[in-house]
């Protein structure tokens, strides 16, 4: 196993957006994290890569394992020490990902500088072939641009490779192509996949696109307001979803034999961390919500390395 | 409107800073307010043979180079300086309100002419700008009220023109539009009482750098003329005396200090307290 | 570059002649008559005609701002009524004083503030910021003259370590850059402070701890030079303000300078030394938002290449 995630809870101010996560990722894994937005993904995403405090919060309980080491009981020059090299992070939005004042290349080369002890020029013929391998075409040149020379999935290519100069072991990437243009979006998360499936990565993939589970994705786990609803193999979790909530998500991908506009989402809203209802967190939008959803917190059911949180799993009825 | 004022204050009043800045607002408002009862001694009183008092019982903050009385001049100086400042930086907030709620209502080629005439002086010091309205003024308490009240119009006027283009899109100006509300009622009614809060916050500090642009002027002799004290003119006539008698300047400086400090840590609890009230009512 | 500077210097131009009227009008809004506004009481007729033929008095209002630019353009600032003197030898004599005052008092704000905000946002919210903080409070609310008085008293009059007053060798200018580095620093520091706490929350500061730079690195290598753009070009608007310290600051250490004579002048009527000084100080300010500009362009790579 390379990372484990263990009754993770999360804090901010005197709020508890994040609570008893679990799911774990093996070596060379693809997993994706959904859930609609609000969910409680990317904060799963900054605890994991050590920047909780940035935005003031912190990890109240639980475990992140790297490796047998727990990353939330060490200091924060060791925890920084994986950071770049052994996790690589991809964040949300590509347009200010990059430090505006500073050339292209620099910052890419500053990680193998930093993590692998490369001089100068080793560092940017290093860049120039990361750069060369996310297809940028004339790497050279792009090395010594400025970000605001370049478009968004162009930046989007120089973070990917900013992720993989470090030769790290395991990739965090938060929905790194929402904010991309609609036709660049499935190149990018190709590329990206292609290249860790390459080296053998571990991936950790936020998004709340469900066809993109399904296409590149070995296991998914499923966020609800903040607690797991589901972690499980992604043939399994399309075949026999077990949470409500993850059939819902299913159901709401485009199909080709759906009529036009008939396209979807869930009736309702993520709530708000102030607002978290009692019990399953889901039942006021669940079709099969009991008194005893609107009471009793569900428990986190294992079987293996999947498990669910459902009063009334679709499983039992699917025998 | 007064019930959220009020709860506003309190808030503001709830810290230990924001009462002790309070409190010493309201004796120095007490001061120049009550000034003739509170004190037995005229401002202008010339006694020479008391003239470099030490401070003592009959004159607690000493005598002047005329031996008038200090504690009297500073009360009286309060008079001139607050009540100067305060008109005056209520001139730049009315004009301000106007010029700004004009061109951010408008829009087009009214905006872009008070805009350009705003940031023209913007970029210009507040001293510098008083300094040429007293040239052209001429010297004395119009002369100052005006040149500072003209000092900080660009301020106000970009302050009410940005709160203005923010709400302008708001849906209650929509719905009182779609209703048939003519354009300076839904100035009147609706966008200048929204705009009041900010603005009057913003005031109060302005009012504060006001009470130090009035001293500045006052002690470079172009203020209140003799024999009516202010604080600035104070420290200006004190000048001449500062290795005899120190105190002459020390006093009406830490007037002035205390006043703008206090203001401003007034202000400062206030706009916190502003903040408070509204995340209360969004969560 | 070039053209960028040449650009913005052609931007200056019709707010150099805005604000040159606005000083020319001081002459006629006045009360009185421009020609005795300009003239010693009890000017021969000759020399009324010679000052109304010279200005062109008798013209309307457009032309005669027309022909004072022209001479003024050409360094003719006119004469000094109490001094007698070409106005123009007068500034020249003062310029080189208020400059030197400036831009020591310059140096000395944006170093210190600078540095005290980057301290201050770096122990945000503990101890550190808390007290840069009240001394920035103090700074900014305590009238810079009267810290002039209270620093002739402490240092010049008690301590001995400074001249009172006067200009003679560097310790004279120690405490006047004090005074208005006080002033100037408390306004550097909270922009700075307020810069670097604003950059330091933007999204690619994520991605930099992200990749394992320490925080110190992160700080000073890359949040510093992003939030040094707000600072420079609130530091180019505000450069005014140092020169209005300096302005006043004169006056209480009896320096020459701008400052000394343009409240000499007020105090005196001279009313062609005043236009002229307030002209010197507007044509700085303005300077500063140029300097300010380029100085932007250098540090950022986005401006040098025309976008925004």
């Amino acid at each position: 196993m390379l990372l484990g995630v263990d009754t993770l809870s999360v804090s901010i101010g005197g709020a508890m957006p994040l609570e008893g996560i679990r799911f774990d990722i093996r070596k060379g894994e693809i997993v994706g994290i959904v859930g609609e937005s609000g969910s409680g993904k990317s904060l799963t995403a900054l605890a994991i890569t050590g920047l909780l405090p940035l935005i003031g919060g912190r990890v109240s309980a639980g475990s992140i394992s790297f490796e047998g080491t727990d990353l939330t009981k060490l200091s924060p020059r060791e925890r920084r020490a994986y950071n770049g090299r052994r996790i690589g992070f991809i964040t949300q939005n590509p347009m200010t990902a990059l430090d505006p004042l500073q050339r292209i290349g620099e910052q890419v080369d500053v990680v193998s500088r930093l993590h692998l002890g490369l001089p100068p020029h080793a560092a940017r013929a290093r860049t120039v072939e990361l750069f060369r391998q996310m297809r940028i075409a004339a790497p050279e040149a792009i090395a010594e641009a400025y970000p605001h020379q370049l478009s968004g999935g162009m930046k989007q290519r120089v973070v990917i490779a900013m992720a993989l100069a470090g030769e790290p072991d395991l990739i965090v990437a938060d929905e790194p192509t929402t904010a991309l243009d609609v036709t660049v979006q499935a190149q990018i998360i190709h590329l990206l996949a292609e290249e860790v499936r390459n080296r053998h990565i571990a991936l950790m993939m936020i998004t709340h696109d469900m066809s993109i589970v399904a296409q590149l994705c070995d296991r998914v786990a499923v966020l609800y307001a903040g607690r797991v609803a589901e972690v499980s193999d992604v043939r399994a979790l399309f075949a026999h979803p077990a949470h409500p909530y993850t059939r819902a998500l299913i159901d709401c991908i485009p199909r080709p034999d759906m009529a036009r506009g008939a396209l979807t989402g869930i009736p309702g809203a993520v709530p708000a961390v102030a607002d978290y209802p009692s019990g399953c967190r889901f039942h006021p939008r669940c079709p099969r919500a009991t008194d005893l959803c609107r009471t009793q917190v569900p428990a986190l059911v294992t079987d293996g390395r999947d498990s669910h949180a459902c009063h009334h799993s679709l499983r039992d009825t699917h025998g | 409107m007064i019930d959220r004022s009020l709860s506003v204050l309190k808030v503001a009043l709830g810290s230990f800073k924001g009462r002790v800045a309070a409190a010493w607002l309201l004796v120095v408002i007490v001061a120049a307010v009550f000034a003739p009862l509170l004190t037995p001694y005229a401002y202008d009183l010339q006694t020479l043979s008391q003239a470099f008092q030490p401070p003592s019982a009959s004159h607690w903050l000493g005598t002047d180079e005329f031996g008038r009385d200090l504690m009297t001049r500073l009360m009286y100086g309060a008079r001139t300086s607050l009540s100067v400042s305060v008109v005056a930086i209520g001139l730049s907030v009315s004009l301000g309100l106007v010029f700004g709620a004009i061109a951010g209502y408008f829009g087009g080629r009214v905006d872009r002419a008070i805009t350009v005439v705003v940031d023209l002086t913007w970029s210009f010091p507040e001293i510098l700008l008083a300094l040429i309205l007293v040239a052209i003024i001429g010297p004395g308490v119009t002369g100052t009220l005006l040149a500072i009240g003209v000092a900080y119009l660009a301020q106000f006027t970009r302050l009410a023109r940005g709160q203005i283009m923010s709400l302008r899109s708001e849906t209650f100006v929509e719905a009182a539009r779609s209703l048939g509300a003519s354009d300076s009622f839904i100035l009147a009614h609706h966008l200048i009482p929204n705009t009041l809060a900010p603005v009057l916050v913003t005031a109060m500090l302005a009012t504060g750098d006001a009470i130090i642009l009035e001293a500045t002027l006052g002690f470079f002799g172009l203020g209140a003329q003799p024999p009516t004290p202010s604080w600035g003119g104070m420290m200006s006539s004190g000048t001449a005396q500062l290795f005899r008698a120190p105190g002459i300047i020390l006093f009406p400086g830490l007037a002035v200090a205390l006043t703008v400090i206090a203001i401003n840590i007034f202000g400062d609890a206030l706009v916190a307290a502003m903040d408070v009230r509204s995340r209360e009512r969004k969560a | 570059m070039f053209t960028y500077v040449l650009k913005r210097l052609l931007t200056l131009v019709p707010v150099f002649l805005a604000v040159s009227f606005v000083i020319f009008m001081i002459l006629h809004l006045i009360p009185g008559n421009p020609v005795d506004n300009l003239l010693r009481v009890g000017s021969s007729p000759d020399m009324r005609a010679e000052i109304e033929a010279k200005y062109g008095l008798d013209r309307p209002l457009l032309v005669q701002y027309v022909i004072w630019l022209f001479h003024v353009l050409q360094g003719d600032l006119g004469t000094a009524i109490v001094a007698r003197r070409p106005v123009a030898t007068i500034i020249g004599g003062a310029l080189p004083y208020s400059l030197q005052l400036g831009g020591a008092a310059l140096l000395f704000s944006s170093t210190l503030g600078i540095l005290l905000g980057i301290v201050a946002a770096w122990f945000r919210d503990r101890w550190p910021d808390q007290a840069i903080m009240g001394g920035v409070l103090l700074g900014s609310t305590l009238p810079s003259f009267w810290m002039g008085l209270l620093f002739i008293l402490f240092f010049a009059v008690w301590l001995g370590w400074f001249p009172v007053s006067g200009v003679r060798g560097w310790q004279s200018l120690v405490l006047p850059v004090l005074t208005i580095g006080f002033g100037g620093t408390a306004l550097v520091t909270r922009v700075t402070r307020v810069a670097m706490v604003d950059a330091g929350g933007r999204d690619f500061v994520l991605l930099l701890h992200a990749k394992g730079l320490s925080p110190l690195r992160i700080a000073l290598g890359h949040v510093l030079r992003v939030a040094l753009l707000p600072v420079v070009t609130i530091l180019s608007l505000r450069i005014g303000w140092i020169l209005g310290g300096a302005v006043t600051v004169e006056v209480v250490f009896a320096r020459p300078g701008l400052g000394t004579t343009l409240i000499k002048a007020l105090s005196q009527h001279d009313y062609p030394v005043v236009q002229a000084c307030l002209l010197m100080l507007s044509v700085a300010v303005m300077l500063g938002t140029l300097i300010g500009d380029v100085l932007q362009a250098l540090l950022d790579p986005r401006m040098r290449h025309g976008h925004r």
